[in-house]
């Protein structure tokens, strides 16, 4: 229990509710659950965007193109079944972008893998291809008329009420598929071989190479299933926005990767958790979308973020500092 | 096996011969020659694609009024590269401070100023933003090197801040009507030189003499290469860092001085694809990534070839976005030819097999 207390997760959750609370007392339509559900909407495709970035930092690397992959597959996708007129199940879109965000995923693994090359340069330099390609190729014009089933399940309501002031409040089906990827990584990182891979690669690759890990096998997998997922999360925004729009998603990346990194992942890979991940997203999430019912202007979003990663890493490296320092001290 | 011998004891003089020799100078580096041949190569590529446009002394000096400020920040870029870091914030450090010497002009040189009071203001300006720079970086050097954060992420946070301080600080509007005096720097020329280009050889030559001609560079390049060893080896890591980090600051300020006086506004979020471009500049240009190594010359060229390509780009039409697509495409394939290169050695197997 006392272990408990000491883990990241527990400070971030500590951190989030004393956010919840001040901003709460200050405007009272923040626990409305107009704003709640507000609140979770908006993570929908962040949460997906999170489970795949602290894959990805758990196996020692890092990753920036996951926005790119997620536009490059949606954006491909929905342009293909709109020139095919397709009227078929809602599962093929995600499918088809899924498929075309796995090839991409699997370019960076192969690069990483094969080439041994930087994990930060190889994504920089092919989300620049990815959405140079796109919008050079495939078109930078938004599509407004989706196919008529990604219409209607964006239009589907997983729950649905009317609060007491007469607003219709609801989730959208796709908060299931997130909840899906969620319990699956989960799952997968803790009990099956490969998530204890991930974790072994993280951590040291060389002892993970002698246990006999194929690391190549790893990488290729991690990041292949991150575009998988990306695809996925694409999709799942064109249907939540109603239209495809190619440039709506680029530039999340970084915040992305602040909100796995304040949730306690390790950015020199080998630790990190489901939760924390999602607590992180929670609390940057938070601080998006409620600055302002505090009365904070908007424009100070920026330096709050940029603050709260210094000062959240900064603690993390002290803490680790200072368990370094004591394991030293046994050892003399 | 005696010709061996001989040949060890002969200390190696290049350093002291002051003579340059150029294909010497090639020869030490085979990833210089290789940069050297693609940066060629590209040049002949476009004078043959569009012999008209590209191949004219008007793209030749919007060229050189164009390629100093992403090689200022390359620079910048190789430093912290070298101390096996990278500075994500160098763009914003660069915005911040700009649109900080931007305010000071904008408010306090009135319309009716005369000449010396505004160059007075101007200079003070320029000093303002050049403090402001080395203090950003000293924050990241200080997270970085005394409390231990990761440099992606240490950069990544202080990005995020710095450009949030820019927009607070202007409500994310641009600044503009800087004097003329000073608009004179980004566009003018000096004996029919331009002034960026000026102020870009000022900076590799202040460059080239920190890191080759004074302790810091053998302490950064030792640093990058092995940090507990050079820590065992009586360097001050921390100091090293610091100093790192606050020079690159510095390099990024000056960047955004010559960007602001180019464009002759300064804006909070401008220029943000610099980060890929100088990242990419410096991973051509043969700077390790890992840290350790990188030379002052490869960065000059990268910068050229990556010049050359964009101004031919430009002189055949083709949009921004197809840039990006080549970009990427060209960091790619220098850095897996940079990984196979070593393996393949063609000059070796050509001996044994003969």
């Amino acid at each position: 229990m006392r272990k408990r207390f000491k883990t990241t997760e527990f400070y971030v959750a500590i951190i989030i509710l004393i956010l919840f609370t001040v901003i709460g007392s200050q405007n009272g339509a923040f626990f409305s659950s107009a704003n709640m559900f507000d609140l979770i909407r908006s993570s929908i495709v962040p949460g997906i965007f999170v489970i795949c970035t602290m894959m990805v930092i758990i196996s020692g690397g890092i990753d920036v193109s996951f926005p790119a992959i997620a536009t490059f597959s949606m954006f491909t996708a929905t342009k293909i079944l709109m020139l095919l007129h397709f009227e078929g199940p809602v599962v093929v879109p995600f499918i088809l972008a899924g498929l075309i965000g796995l090839c991409l995923g699997l370019i960076n693994g192969l690069l990483i893998a094969f080439f041994k090359l930087p994990t930060l340069i190889v994504t920089l330099g092919t989300s620049s291809i990815f959405s140079g390609f796109l919008l050079t190729f495939v078109g930078s014009r938004q599509i407004s008329n989706l196919p008529k089933p990604l219409e209607e399940f964006g239009k589907m309501q997983f729950i649905k009420f009317t609060d007491s002031d007469g607003i219709v409040i609801g989730l959208p089906m796709s908060v299931l598929i997130t909840v899906a990827v969620v319990i699956l990584v989960a799952v997968m990182m803790k009990y099956t071989m490969i998530g204890r891979g991930i974790y072994a690669l993280g951590g040291d690759p060389v002892s993970a190479e002698r246990i006999g890990f194929s690391l190549p096998f790893l990488q290729c997998f991690v990041y292949g299933f991150v575009g998988l997922l990306s695809g996925i999360a694409g999709m799942i925004q064109t249907t939540m926005m109603r239209s495809s729009n190619p440039v709506d998603l680029l530039g999340s990346e970084l915040l992305i990767i602040a909100a796995v990194v304040l949730g306690g992942v390790r950015i020199t890979g080998g630790h990190g958790t489901v939760l924390g991940a999602l607590l992180g997203l929670l609390l940057i999430v938070t601080i998006q979308n409620s600055l302002i019912l505090i009365g904070i202007p908007s424009y100070w979003q920026r330096f709050v973020i940029g603050a709260l990663i210094l000062v959240g890493t900064a603690i993390a490296a002290f803490q680790m500092k200072r368990s370094t320092a004591k394991q030293t001290s046994i050892l003399i | 096996m005696s010709n061996n011998a001989l040949k060890r004891t002969e200390p190696d003089l290049s350093h002291h011969d002051l003579s340059f020799s150029f294909s010497r100078f090639l020869k030490s580096d085979g990833n210089l020659t290789r940069l050297f041949i693609i940066m060629v190569f590209v040049f002949i590529m476009m004078s043959i694609l569009s012999p008209h446009t590209f191949l004219s002394i008007d793209s030749f000096s919007s060229m050189a009024f164009q390629f100093p400020e992403i090689g200022i920040l390359a620079l910048a870029m190789m430093l912290t590269m070298i101390s096996g870091g990278i500075d994500l914030s160098i763009v914003g450090t660069a915005n911040l401070t700009s649109i900080l010497a931007a305010m000071v002009m904008v408010k306090f040189i009135p319309p009716d100023a005369s000449a010396g009071i505004s160059i007075l203001w101007t200079m003070l300006a320029v000093i303002v933003s050049m403090v402001t720079g080395m203090i950003c970086g000293l924050l990241n050097g200080f997270a970085v090197g005394k409390i231990g954060i990761p440099p992606i992420l240490v950069t990544l946070g202080s990005m995020q801040l710095y450009m949030g301080l820019a927009v607070v600080l202007t409500k994310g509007q641009a600044i503009t009507g800087l004097p003329a005096a000073f608009s004179g720097i980004g566009n003018g020329s000096l004996a029919g030189i331009p002034v960026p280009l000026i102020l870009f050889a000022v900076c590799i030559a202040l460059m080239y003499i920190l890191l080759n001609r004074r302790p810091y560079g053998i302490k950064l390049q030792l640093l990058g290469t092995n940090r507990t060893a050079s820590r065992y080896s009586g360097i001050n890591n921390t100091n090293v860092l610091l100093k790192t980090y606050a020079i690159s600051g510095l390099l990024a300020a000056i960047a955004g001085l010559v960007i602001i006086a180019h464009t002759n506004s300064a804006k909070a979020d401008y220029g943000t694809s610099y980060i890929l471009q100088a990242i990419l500049i410096a991973v051509m240009g043969g700077v390790n990534p890992n840290g350790g190594f990188g030379k002052i010359a490869g960065i000059v060229m990268a910068v050229l070839t990556l010049q050359f390509l964009s101004s031919g780009l430009n002189a055949l039409h083709v949009g921004n976005f197809f840039k990006d697509f080549i970009w990427g495409i060209v960091l790619i394939l220098v850095m897996v030819i940079n990984v196979l290169s070593p393996k393949i050695k063609w000059g070796r197997r050509r001996h044994r097999i003969t």
